[in-house]
């Protein structure tokens, strides 16, 4: 995101304040508002953001620093012993925490590359012109408008090991028809994997033809009178014209997948044994449903620092390399 | 591009589809089937007897469970936090995006920087601010925090920075004030960003799980989402009964979604390309 935000907000801030922002203080101040006109305008948003955006995110910090139960009236101060317990193999935090991290590491390096593959496949056949095409576009994106708690009931149910009609067309396809989809390992990640792919792979694949549509034509058609191939086509022309998109699919996928709570929460309740509970479902069930909020929010600032230096390292790893 | 689409391409379309709207309609089917039936092996597709049981049950049957409550309650959830996000996002986005004044880059820059935290980060200090505010376990837990998102903001501003000014200086030369200028001229052309707007959030808000299974307690002021998730924690899953539940959510989102679905998808198809 970063790389694309920047670009639309540059032009119009260097350029029309001098000329259209001086008149209007000039010539037309009394008509126009005081000065005091645009924090009004800008108020609403600013007392909400301040309240439960900017205050938040600091008290989170606050309260990372004390022995913070939401049920004791004593919240004593601890200085960075909820960080160090993280750390220390010795506490009764550091087995569920590093459970938790290294769940949430395996769903996205499982889910990630179909996630950005599988949405780019479909929107290069979206991309092409055919009848009904706004119509299968937006079949493919309908499961994206559901909830993760449709969702996941449904997939529950579909997948079920004995009843469930994922086995049910598996076998009648003369295919195997007992896989324990949600009870044992790795079908409880494939599972899960598969489920987020049904359900997010639209807004994906809606990005990246916004993106193709950027692409100018007379690129392809150079290159198919140049005689290249389908691969060629895409290796030379799709993929670097997709670069910065490219950039950011993957960077908001793969903080997509490591927010991943839903999924796991309702389909395999965490397990086999704590195999896929996540990291946000470590943090959430310490810290909203036993109250130990210090730790909780210990944990949530390890967290937020490691995603920070993954999506540093994907901007870094994907970025365009002078040749 | 040039080329025909052949056979093949349409058998590839007809398997898609059949992939993303065939599970869908595999348990709308299941919600009117008799209890045992959902859990014969092999399954059954069509139910063998049509049953109304599942509906009955939902919301007749079971005062612990008021679905038609959390239907209800999810409704005035979501209208009432996009109506917030319209106004409070399109007033502070004309702001960003047509005056100036200062500290306009620090609180611009403030804001942005809040797209790149992690969401996770506000739901404990979130929580006891609903609690200290006497919130917890009421509408406005739903309503309120996540209007203070900077998506809405930023999405106003881009869509403002696009207008042409000049429908707005022959306001002012007119003689409107700047609040008449936003609500009689801007708005209006603004129609199509405030559309999008407001269907993202309402389908945002309708979606949420995470926070209402945290910050709700009592059954009848649950929204659906968080309701069914509860209504599956029985020792046996009545799973006509949850996909019925299941489809009641589904439903109305799908049918916002088949009557917009240009806005919905251009607007998350901006949100990569312009932001």
């Amino acid at each position: 995101m970063a790389v694309t935000t920047t670009q639309p907000t540059r032009p119009p801030s260097g350029a029309t304040p001098a000329p259209g922002g001086r008149r209007s203080r000039g010539a037309t101040s009394g008509i126009h508002g005081s000065r005091w006109t645009p924090y009004l305008f800008l108020s609403p948003f600013l007392l909400l953001f301040i309240t439960f955006v900017a205050v938040p995110g600091l008290l989170g910090i606050w309260i990372s620093l004390h022995d913070w139960d939401f049920l004791l009236p004593n919240k004593p101060f601890v200085g960075g012993q909820n960080y160090a317990d993280l750390f220390d193999s010795g506490s009764p935090q550091f087995e569920p925490f590093w459970n938790g991290m290294k769940a949430t590491g395996i769903f996205v390096v499982i889910s990630v590359p179909f996630l950005v593959v599988l949405p780019l496949l479909l929107a290069i056949l979206l991309n092409r012109r055919f009848p009904g095409r706004t119509f299968f576009r937006a079949v493919f994106f309908a499961p994206f408008v559901l909830g993760v708690a449709v969702v996941g009931l449904m997939w529950r149910y579909l997948l079920d090991p004995s009843f469930g009609m994922v086995n049910g067309v598996l076998s009648a396809l003369g295919l195997p028809g007992d896989t324990a989809w949600t009870t044992e390992q790795p079908w409880a990640w494939i599972s899960l994997a598969a489920v987020t792919v049904w359900w997010t792979i639209g807004f994906n694949a809606v990005i990246y033809l916004a993106g193709l549509a950027d692409i100018p034509a007379e690129h392809y058609e150079a290159a198919e009178i140049d005689g290249a191939t389908a691969w060629q086509k895409l290796r030379y022309i799709t993929i670097p014209g997709l670069r910065p998109v490219l950039v950011f699919v993957v960077v908001t996928t793969v903080l997509a997948s490591a927010n991943m709570f839903g999924q796991s929460y309702l389909i395999t309740k965490g397990g086999p044994g704590d195999s896929t509970r996540t990291a946000i479902m470590e943090i959430t069930d310490l810290g909203l449903s036993q109250y130990r909020m210090g730790q909780a929010s210990a944990m949530s600032y390890v967290l937020a620092v490691f995603l920070a230096l993954v999506s540093l390292v994907n901007v870094w790893a994907l970025r365009e390399k002078k040749s | 591009m040039k080329r025909r689409n052949g056979p093949l391409f349409w058998l590839g379309m007809g398997v898609l589809s059949v992939i993303f709207i065939g599970p869908l309609l595999l348990v709308l089917l299941t919600a009117f089937k008799s209890q045992s039936e959902s859990r014969t092996v092999p399954p059954t597709y069509f139910p063998s007897e049509w049953s109304l049981r599942a509906f009955d049950v939902l919301f007749f049957q079971d005062a612990a469970s008021p679905v038609l409550r959390w239907f209800l309650n999810s409704m005035a959830a979501a209208t009432m936090h996009a109506a917030l996000v319209l106004v409070v996002c399109s007033l502070a986005g004309y702001a960003l995006a047509r005056m100036e004044f200062r500290f306009k880059k620090a609180i611009f820059g403030a804001i942005i920087l809040t797209l790149f935290v992690p969401g996770f980060i506000f739901l404990m200090p979130n929580f006891l601010l609903l609690d200290k505010l006497g919130w917890l376990d009421q509408i406005w837990a739903l309503v309120v925090p996540g209007a203070a998102g900077a998506f809405g903001v930023f999405f106003m501003r881009q869509f403002f920075m696009g207008l042409p000014k000049e429908l707005e200086e022959s306001a002012r030369l007119d003689g409107a004030g700047p609040f008449r200028t936003w609500w009689s001229i801007v708005l209006p052309n603004a129609r199509p960003a405030l559309v999008t707007l407001g269907v993202l959030s309402y389908l945002a808000n309708w979606n949420d799980f995470i926070w209402p299974i945290y910050v709700l307690f009592s059954p009848e002021r649950l929204t659906l989402p968080a309701g069914l998730s509860r209504l599956q924690g029985a020792y046996t899953i009545d799973y006509p009964v949850v996909m019925a539940g299941a489809m009641l959510a589904a439903i109305p989102v799908l049918a916002l979604y088949v009557f917009v679905q240009r806005y919905v998808i251009e607007g998350v198809a901006s949100s990569g390309v312009k932001g």
